[in-house]
């Protein structure tokens, strides 16, 4: 068993996933001798080339446009984009191709395409690289759509990307990057990739959460038990398809929910758990679905990122409320 | 003006010569050509077409029968059976050309009006149809005549394509001319100002993929003229990317084979991308929505009706090549016969049903949608249900 952290975790799946079969590419700006700027795909070029690991020019949609060529080749392409809010040059490719080729093609062609893409703020960045831009993605019918949380599900959910026939967009919690835990890689991955995941059992209301949320809501949890609360914590892992089996069965049992995401407010994927909780679960309610999140403006330059950002705080504040009925 | 940019030299803004218009009706251009608009085989220094008067022949009967095909399907358009129709008419000579110098295992990246060159990979004419007439939207397997999917999204192909042709390098595909790989995207004159099309030319150089971009500059892109789209002739724009780049009489099938027959042996023994410019015009509408007699002249029309593909094929193999008429009837008949062909097809085209379309938005189809599949045959299941009770 060793300790590694959570961009390692990615780093080690790929090289496993490389290893085990030779048409998995990775492709992208910076990531062949740099190893990415945020050092994710350290070491690979190195061992793998520069014909699976490749250098692109600086161009969006020119790195998902020529994956799905050479997806379409028989390869399975894994793309990085740099920074979320430089995701957009290639938004066209990826919504009106990668998605749809499947679809159009009546099931006949395959895009087994991972697109990771660092997301999230909390690190004191420029603008442009701090972007939660998950729901433009969840959104589009094709996709499937996942964000890991915690190292040793980074190791084995970017290879279950790697495998799944169908696009998966994959969110890295950038500012988790450095978290570290055990890893032990002869232990099966405990769960499917679209599986949410309780990582804290209670009774009292169930935190919905995903990527860096999973550790804030976690700390917010054990910062409740002062005050007498004994909360749930689910890391949703997958945002499309939604895990719905694992968040009813949840509500059912603590009757109280608050969804907390980086993402703004309106129509994020708290709005759509908020819906489907009311649809399917109304009479175990206590209370409304309530959402913790971002707001609904741009991301704010980083000196005032820590007053956007959902923190300890404000998760308890909504735990409150959500108590308060 | 470039001294009231600051900090720059004023030799950086050296003058730009005026700027170069595309020729007019009354202009000719420079480009490859091996058959003149009257019939006449002609000499290039750096182009020959080295097959005999059989595949000529050839060439002149797929070209009668795409176009056979094409009127037959804008008349379906014409007749509410399809809902859109985007004619080749005119483009004939660069499709055939160009697609009849394929080899087998080449790759085929096409827009959305490659119907030639889908006829030349054998895919079957009906196929086409289904987009257009709103059943489908690609029923072929691309994957059965190397002939991919028809893209609506403009240029977007380009960058397939050559992701493609990475591919094909990275098989060890390539490095004969004979029996090596290759890919050939098609896209028009409007795509040339797409972001997707410069990027795909930035990839295919960087990494020498071996892909032919071939621009049928038809010189509309709908209602906009070429010179819209660019100042300098479109073939020139590849030496800026780091590759050859030739024009071609897209009239001339003849020359739009010997043209990218050679581009594509360049591909396949790894000496990377050429962009090919088949000059032609677009004959009808950009599709069966628009209306050209509101942005173009009828004289530009009529002059282009003189540099008929299909009509220079026809002169040359009568008059020089001592074909009787016995050859054109017969054409005109097997054209005839698969234009019945496809109207009947397209007449009797199934509707798809929704399930169908539930089941391919993904390989592993998430509960949440199976779950709307169902509840969608069930209320479509309870129409039937009252309408029987009713009965």
């Amino acid at each position: 068993m060793t300790k590694i952290s959570l961009g390692k975790g990615i780093n080690k799946g790929l090289r496993a996933a490389m290893e085990n079969d030779s048409k998995v590419l990775v492709m992208g700006e910076d990531i062949g001798k740099l190893g990415g700027v945020f050092r994710v795909t350290e070491g690979l070029q190195k061992d793998f080339g520069e014909d699976r690991v490749i250098d692109t020019p600086l161009a969006e949609s020119g790195i998902i446009g020529t994956a799905v060529g050479l997806a379409l080749r028989g390869y399975r392409p894994v793309c990085e984009i740099q920074f979320d809010g430089f995701v957009f040059p290639a938004y066209d490719q990826i919504i009106n191709q990668v998605a749809k080729m499947h679809y159009r093609s009546m099931g006949k062609l395959r895009m087994p395409i991972v697109i990771r893409i660092p997301f999230g703020g909390g690190i004191g960045a420029v603008e442009h690289h701090s972007e939660s831009p998950e729901t433009l993605f969840a959104h589009v019918a094709g996709l499937k759509v996942v964000a890991c949380g915690d190292p040793v599900d980074a190791y084995w959910m970017i290879q279950q990307a790697i495998s799944s026939d169908d696009p998966v967009i994959f969110f890295e919690p950038k500012r988790r990057y450095h978290e570290k835990a055990e890893l032990d890689e002869s232990v099966p991955p405990a769960y499917p990739l679209h599986q949410a995941k309780v990582v804290r059992e209670g009774t009292d209301a169930t935190l919905f959460c995903y990527g860096p949320m999973v550790k804030t809501c976690l700390q917010a949890a054990e910062a409740a038990v002062e005050d007498g609360r004994d909360l749930e914590v689910v890391d949703l892992r997958t945002i499309s398809p939604l895990d719905l089996r694992t968040i009813f069965d949840s509500v059912k049992k603590t009757r109280r929910a608050v969804v907390v995401h980086e993402a703004p407010y309106s129509l994020g994927p708290g709005s759509e758990i908020a819906a489907r909780v009311t649809e399917e679960c109304f009479y175990h309610l206590e209370a409304p679905v309530l959402r913790v999140t971002g707001y609904d403006t741009p991301y704010p330059p980083s000196r005032m990122e820590e007053e956007y950002l959902p923190d300890l705080d404000r998760v308890l504040d909504g735990v409150d409320r959500v108590m308060g009925y | 003006m470039s001294e009231s940019v600051p900090g720059l030299a004023p030799e950086v803004f050296a003058p730009v010569e005026a700027p170069v218009s595309p020729p007019q009706a009354s202009e000719e251009v420079e480009f490859v050509q091996l058959l003149t608009p009257e019939g006449e085989r002609v000499e290039h220094p750096d182009f020959a077409f080295d097959l005999d008067d059989e595949a000529i022949k050839g060439f002149y009967r797929d070209m009668t029968i795409v176009r056979r095909i094409d009127t037959e399907a804008t008349a379906l358009q014409r007749q509410g059976e399809l809902g859109l129709w985007a004619s080749l008419l005119g483009q004939e000579a660069a499709q055939i050309g160009s697609g009849r110098a394929l080899n087998a295992k080449d790759m085929v990246f096409p827009t959305y009006r490659e119907h030639g060159v889908a006829y030349c990979q054998g895919v079957d004419p009906l196929n086409l149809l289904g987009l257009f007439r709103g059943v489908d939207q690609g029923a072929w397997d691309p994957r059965d005549n190397n002939f991919h999917l028809y893209t609506i999204v403009i240029g977007a192909q380009t960058l397939h394509a050559t992701g493609y042709a990475m591919g094909q390098q990275r098989d060890h595909a390539v490095g004969d001319p004979d029996t090596g790989e290759a890919t050939i995207a098609y896209f028009g004159d409007g795509a040339s100002s797409q972001g997707d099309v410069n990027e795909a030319f930035i990839y295919a150089s960087v990494f020498n993929a071996p892909v032919v971009f071939f621009c049928q500059n038809n010189q509309w892109a709908i209602s906009e003229p070429i010179d819209r789209q660019t100042r300098i002739p479109l073939y020139q724009r590849a030496a800026g990317f780091g590759f050859p780049g030739v024009r071609v009489d897209g009239n001339d099938v003849l020359a739009t084979y010997a043209v990218t027959q050679q581009a594509l042996k360049r591909a396949r023994e790894g000496s990377g991308p050429t962009l090919v410019e088949a000059y032609t015009y677009r004959m009808g509408a950009h599709t069966t929505s628009d209306d050209p007699t509101k942005y173009r002249l009828s004289e530009d029309l009529e002059y282009w009706k003189l540099k008929d593909p299909i009509e220079r094929v026809k002169a040359y193999l009568a008059r020089s090549a001592g074909v009787g008429q016995d050859f054109f009837a017969e054409v005109e008949a097997e054209a005839d016969q698969v234009a019945a062909e496809l109207r009947r097809g397209c007449l009797a085209m199934p509707d798809p049903t929704m399930t169908d379309f539930f089941q391919h938005a993904y390989v592993d189809m998430p509960d949440e949608l199976a779950v709307q599949r169902d509840q969608y045959a069930a209320y479509a299941a309870s129409f039937g249900a009252d309408s029987e009770g009713e009965g």
